[in-house]
């Protein structure tokens, strides 16, 4: 309850302050626009249907991205947990490409496969898949080795060893690999679609700027801010803390 | 003292000679240190009965949990055989069950799913696995707490579905790594009572290391005593105290005493040497 107040008040403030900027005039109303400004341009975004196809074709892109990373990066993960010579070799390949922002990818995607819904996704995985590998193999060595004995002793041998102790108790950190595989996903989507795709929030965004519309602009950057926050907060922040609950994990949140 | 109750041990052990379960015969361990090579332990010669209880006992790196380790087969002698119903183990199995310090409960099973575990890694159909599940957690008295997780338990009680899920393998040999080194005074002396209790329903074999002089007068039928690096026995001394034995009987208190002196030389040494080093 106590939260709650302290974030009104803290929101609040802060829509107060950027009206009172505003009514400062110390820029022009098309560069700075009001909060009621962007709030119209918001509504109008939905109400003529633009912002719901952007979203719909941004979520749609995302959703194609993202699915397939996880499961090769999942993949990926357990192959290089599961051996030193590709923990070294390929391993390392995924390391040093991490540190590669994903929209470098966009000129070779799109001399690979044009300007296509499939240059976008391919830039979409490149940015998240790395990131789900990385957290999957990083989960399976962190498994505390009294697992892998109890594990051993009972009997656990080969696919069983791995379906029933190897994947459960590397759960937590394959979970928040789907949120960091996920949150990378996100911002890949975004620049990319920035940059040169047709339709899709990023679009939107670039469309604002040409048309000079900074109303449209910001508005358009709180729907990318509302849904990276909302599947992340909603859909990964329950999962993380049922799984912990469930694990007695959860002292610590 | 120790040297007369050794005689009367020797004369029992002509009187009951049971099959040997275990047999290890000159069984020794090597590892390569940076300093060159380190004996863990030494030309082991042991024999243990069919539901025989036997505790060893030593200081710290005495190599009691290597030995340990090689009976259950997750680690192989550098010399030596070790047998078991008269055939060589190679490698773990699991007729031999270890049960740890820390539990090793796993925390996304429920308890009984986690009593099942081995029987489900061997193929046992569900319904069998339930009902032996549930026979092995009324014997460690947790039938209530089948469907709670090991988080939700106190440390004895983990201990003790660590041990039903031990049981549940039916295996011919138990093998104790300090189980119950972690837990109080009470819950130790709880679990005391509870392993005998179950020992003497189920006769197993129990193998049985702890650096508690009493726990192991209190618990073995033997005491086996391990000297400090190289890993050697310095004593075999049966226990013949009736049983149960509370752990402050005077009588269990003398058995220890003499035990304890010699351990004593032991941890000694032991600290001698880190001194030097």
């Amino acid at each position: 309850m106590k939260k709650t107040f302290r974030l009104v008040c803290f929101y609040a403030g802060l829509v107060l302050l950027w009206d009172a900027l505003y009514k400062l005039r110390i820029w022009p109303p098309y560069v700075f626009p009001s909060p009621g400004e962007v709030l119209t341009a918001l509504r109008q975004g939905f109400v003529d249907h633009t912002f719901w196809i952007g979203l719909a074709v941004s979520l749609k892109r995302v959703l194609a991205g993202y699915a397939i990373s996880v499961v090769v990066g999942v993949v990926l993960g357990f192959l290089i947990a599961s051996s030193s010579l590709i923990a070294d070799t390929l391993g390392s390949l995924v390391m040093s490409l991490q540190s590669l922002p994903s929209i470098c990818w966009l000129p070779l995607a799109v001399l690979w496969f044009g300007l296509s819904e499939k240059a976008i996704v391919f830039v979409v995985i490149m940015g998240s898949l790395l990131a789900v590998t990385m957290d999957t193999s990083l989960g399976i060595r962190h498994i505390p080795t009294i697992y892998l004995m109890a594990g051993r002793n009972l009997g656990a041998r080969g696919h069983r060893m791995f379906f029933h102790v190897l994947v459960p108790a590397s759960l937590p950190h394959l979970v928040s690999g789907l949120k960091h595989g996920w949150a990378f996903a996100w911002r890949s989507l975004i620049s990319g679609e920035m940059i040169f795709v047709s339709l899709g929030l990023g679009q939107l965004l670039i469309m604002g700027r040409d048309l000079n519309d900074m109303s449209q602009v910001i508005a358009v950057m709180f729907l990318i801010m509302a849904i990276g926050y909302v599947v992340d907060r909603v859909i990964f922040d329950r999962l993380e803390h049922r799984m912990q609950a469930k694990w007695g994990l959860a002292q610590t949140a | 003292m120790a040297a007369l109750v050794e005689v009367i041990g020797s004369r029992i052990d002509l009187r009951n000679h049971a099959r040997a379960k275990l047999t290890l015969r000159g069984v020794s361990r090597d590892f390569v240190a940076s300093k060159g090579k380190l004996v863990a332990v030494h030309e082991i010669d042991l024999e243990v009965r069919e539901g025989e209880f036997i505790c060893i006992v030593g200081p710290s790196g005495c190599g009691k949990s290597t030995l340990l380790n090689l009976i259950a087969g997750l680690d192989r002698p550098t010399r030596g055989e070790i047998l078991l119903d008269g055939r060589p183990v190679n490698g773990p199995g699991v007729d031999r069950i270890l049960l740890f310090q820390e539990h090793g409960l796993f925390p996304w099973l429920t308890v009984r799913e986690n009593v099942e575990f081995g029987l489900r890694m061997k193929g046992v159909p569900r319904k069998e696995r339930q009902e032996r599940a549930r026979h092995y957690l009324r014997l460690v008295h947790l039938t209530h707490f089948e469907n709670s997780y090991a988080h939700q338990l106190s440390g004895g009680m983990k201990q003790r579905v660590s041990l039903a899920r031990s049981l549940a393998m039916e295996p011919a040999l138990l093998l104790m790594d300090e189980p119950f080194a972690a837990l109080d005074a009470q819950t130790r002396d709880m679990l005391h009572e509870e392993l005998e209790r179950i020992w003497a329903e189920t006769r197993k074999t129990i193998v049985f290391i702890t650096h508690n002089v009493r726990e192991a007068v209190r618990l073995g039928d033997r005491v086996v005593l391990m000297t400090f690096r190289p890993g050697r026995i310095k004593l075999d001394l049966p226990i013949i105290l009736p049983r149960p034995r509370p752990m402050d009987d005077p009588e269990v208190a003398v058995a220890a005493t003499s035990v304890l002196a010699l351990l004593r030389e032991e941890i000694e040494k032991a600290m001698l040497e880190e001194l030097q080093q």
